[in-house]
């Protein structure tokens, strides 16, 4: 996918106007925050499932080696053709070769943000084949032709309004207004190309190693028709996603749905363990998983290891304020909010997302939310620290902290200097006390705001005064 | 029992009556309050800057500023969790400071936490009248565990009463420098929390950090609202709810 992170502030800046965006982020908010909550206070143990999770994902990565191999041995054992790649080039290529060698005409695909990632949809157009996307949400975006604004919603910024004036033009139909409808009309639009594809596409939840099984969560059964009902299925997996075991998976599964919709679990959840066998009553001839690196081991390897326990579960950027006001697409890429801020700038460069680690207030919203207990902003601390280091951080901003450093390390003259600015800023406060109009820096302040002012004197001056006397 | 009083580089320059206050409830508390003259800052602005060099640099100058207190208090929950859950992951590459990091952490408390869970206070001399919110302050809460103890105190002041806001917990916007890099997405938080403070109708917002103090109030006087009073928690405990400082 094109990376537009560049534009993080503009993109911002439109989406913060948009009057339909803020109504569905304000849906969508109202909607995932209340639900999780809700779901959190179900378990009396939320605190040590989560401590747990985090340690089950902790142990994974530290030995993702031993585990894959052993995934790998497994789904071998099961009839899975297991294919790794390094590249996203390398992983649409693959998948292109397994169409074409197949004569694979159709595709029909099941959520994957992986797929985002390398933008394989498009890979496989150019090739010559027909893609449909099936997930709900994914199918709107890919009719309205446009990214994903949430990992596990993708089209929460589009209304109902918006969705079915898509629909009326993209099927050619009498406009419908009611949801129920409007999927239903989707559905039997979607229902022949379940039939006729010849290959399906998943991505994968979850790998687990001591069956050699891949895993996938959905609400709408879609996903379980693309593993079952073509000739062909191939999982496309990162390799972060591999676990132990089927034990871990439920511990993980007892998270992931609470933290993401507030379900206790989700609607279906489907466990792949090699093709067809012998007296299966369905199941693919071919059952094909890519495994992919993309950068995960580079991030394996740094200080930032623990975005790597992230399940997609959402949680984050809904509890994220940041994001709960401008939305996904600001973000640039394929992950939006917290995670994303990491992510992007982990996979595609720190020099194409300057803006991400710094567009939080670290708050912490979004760690305390997170099912892995991800310190997202530690993380994202740790990027703001590279970027000194390159000199990537505003010229302005790297010099402006060597100063207030210098200064703040000098009492006396720090003494002085703040002495001075209570003076200057009392006087500038007026009668009222406050500053309406801030000159360079401070003029982003006060556009929106008046700065309360000093009121002509340190603590530190009145403290040594009363000292004396 | 010597505490050192940590006053914040934004209050010392900003709005001294919060240390004045915070002084006068701990000496009243029957604490031996030292005031380390040579204090600035905490070195936060730096560290969350991605300056990590200099935000050790000041981490180490209030380390031995503070070496020989029992106890570090701060009327901040920023600053105090800046020292408490930060300094050691900072100083982790420098083994001694480190060390001095942990001692320290283990003896920083945030001021309202400070006053009801280590002196007790269990009544305190002054009045206000009105009905006061409370905003809990991110830092404060999320990384000094700040939520009961300053609305208990709170309710120990005569003639006030506490009346809550929607989503007391949501993040004002402030972020330190976000506030400035970003400032439409923070103006915008700040309303949000404004349009809170709002509805709940208080006569005073109250809360435990002066930087989302700045960007409320700021953002409350810029939308018109000149009545709904933005108060330190300290101010308030101490009395200290008037515009003189001295
Ligand atoms: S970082 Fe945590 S909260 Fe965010 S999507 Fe990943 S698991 Fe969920």
């Amino acid at each position: 996918m094109e990376i537009t992170s560049a534009h993080f502030k503009k993109v911002a800046g439109q989406k913060l106007a948009d009057k339909k965006v803020q109504e569905a982020l304000a849906r969508a908010k109202g909607k995932f925050v209340v639900a999780r909550a809700k779901a959190i206070e179900e378990l009396d143990n939320f605190e040590e499932i989560r401590r747990a999770a985090a340690d089950v994902r902790d142990h994974c990565l530290a030995n993702l080696d031993q585990y894959l191999e052993q995934w790998e041995d497994n789904a071998t054992a099961a009839g899975t053709i297991v294919h790794w790649v390094e590249s996203a080039e390398e992983m649409n290529r693959t998948l292109l070769d397994i169409a074409t060698g197949n004569n694979v005409r159709k595709v029909i695909k099941s959520k994957s943000m992986l797929g985002e990632e390398t933008g394989v949809n498009e890979y496989l157009e150019r090739g010559g084949i027909d893609v449909r996307e099936t997930d709900l949400g994914e199918y709107i975006i890919q009719q309205a032709k446009e990214y994903p604004s949430h990992i596990i919603a993708p089209a929460t910024h589009k209304s109902k309004d918006d969705i079915a004036t898509l629909f009326a033009e993209r099927h050619q139909r009498p406009r419908l207004d009611d949801i129920a409808q409007l999927t239903h009309e989707a559905r039997e639009i979607l229902r022949p190309h379940f039939l006729d594809a010849d290959m399906g596409i998943t991505g994968a939840n979850f790998l687990v190693a001591e069956t050699g099984s891949t895993m996938i969560v959905t609400n709408e059964g879609n996903g379980r028709m693309t593993t079952t009902l073509p000739r062909i299925h191939v999982a496309i997996a990162s390799i972060e996603k591999c676990i132990p075991t089927l034990e871990d998976l439920s511990l993980l599964m007892r998270l992931l749905a609470r933290s993401a919709t507030g379900q206790s679990i989700s609607n279906y959840l489907s466990v792949t363990t090699g093709p067809r066998r012998d007296g299966d009553s369905d199941g693919p001839e071919q059952f094909h998983v890519i495994l992919v690196d993309i950068g995960r081991t580079r991030v394996l390897g740094s200080e930032l290891r623990p975005a790597l326990r992230c399940i997609r579960c959402g949680a984050c950027m809904n509890h994220c304020p940041v994001y709960q006001n401008i939305g996904g697409h600001a973000y640039g890429w394929v992950y939006p909010g917290p995670i994303g801020s990491v992510l992007t700038p982990a996979y595609v460069g720190l020099e194409k997302a300057v803006d991400l680690p710094n567009a939080a207030t670290f708050c912490n919203q979004c760690s305390v939310a997170c099912p892995v207990k991800i310190p997202l902003p530690d993380l994202m601390r740790k990027l703001r620290e590279k970027q000194t280091e390159l000199k990537l951080a505003p010229a302005g901003q790297r010099v402006a902290m060597r100063v207030w450093a210098w200064l703040a390390s000098r009492p006396t003259l720090y003494a002085w200097a703040t002495k001075l600015a209570a003076r200057v800023g009392k006087i500038a406060g007026g009668r009222q006390g406050l500053v309406h109009r801030l000159p360079l820096v401070g003029a982003e302040w006060t556009r929106g705001r008046d700065l309360p002012a000093p009121r002509g004197k340190t603590f530190r001056e009145i403290y040594a005064a009363r000292k004396r006397s | 029992m010597r505490v050192g009083l940590l006053i914040t580089c934004l209050a010392d320059l900003m709005r001294p009556s919060i240390g004045l206050a915070a002084l006068k409830l701990l000496e009243r508390a029957g604490c031996d309050v030292v005031v380390p003259s040579t204090q600035t800052c905490c070195g936060q602005p730096g560290y969350n800057s991605g300056d990590r060099p200099a935000a050790q640099a000041l981490a180490r100058k209030l380390i031995s500023e503070f070496s020989d207190c029992d106890y570090v208090v701060v009327p901040s929950g920023s600053c105090s969790g800046m020292i408490k859950t930060h300094y050691v992951e900072l100083l982790s590459e420098l083994p001694e400071a480190r060390a001095k990091a942990e001692w320290l952490a283990a003896r920083t408390w945030e001021l309202t936490d400070f006053l009801a869970n280590v002196v007790r206070l269990d009544a305190i001399d002054v009045r206000f009248d009105g009905t006061v919110t409370y905003h809990d302050s991110c830092a404060g809460l999320r990384e000094m565990g700040v939520k009961n103890q300053p609305r208990e105190l709170l309710a120990k002041v005569s003639g006030l009463s506490i009346r809550e806001m929607h989503d007391s917990e949501q993040c004002c916007g402030f972020g330190g420098t976000f506030a400035i890099k970003y400032g439409d997405i923070s103006v915008r938080l700040a309303d949000l929390k404004c349009d809170e403070v709002a509805k709940c109708k208080a006569d005073a917002l109250v809360l435990g950090d002066l930087g989302c103090m700045l960007n409320i109030e700021g953002r409350l006087r810029r939308r018109g609202d000149n009545r709904t009073k933005v108060l330190h928690v300290a101010e308030v405990l101490a009395g200290m709810t008037g515009e003189e400082v001295e």
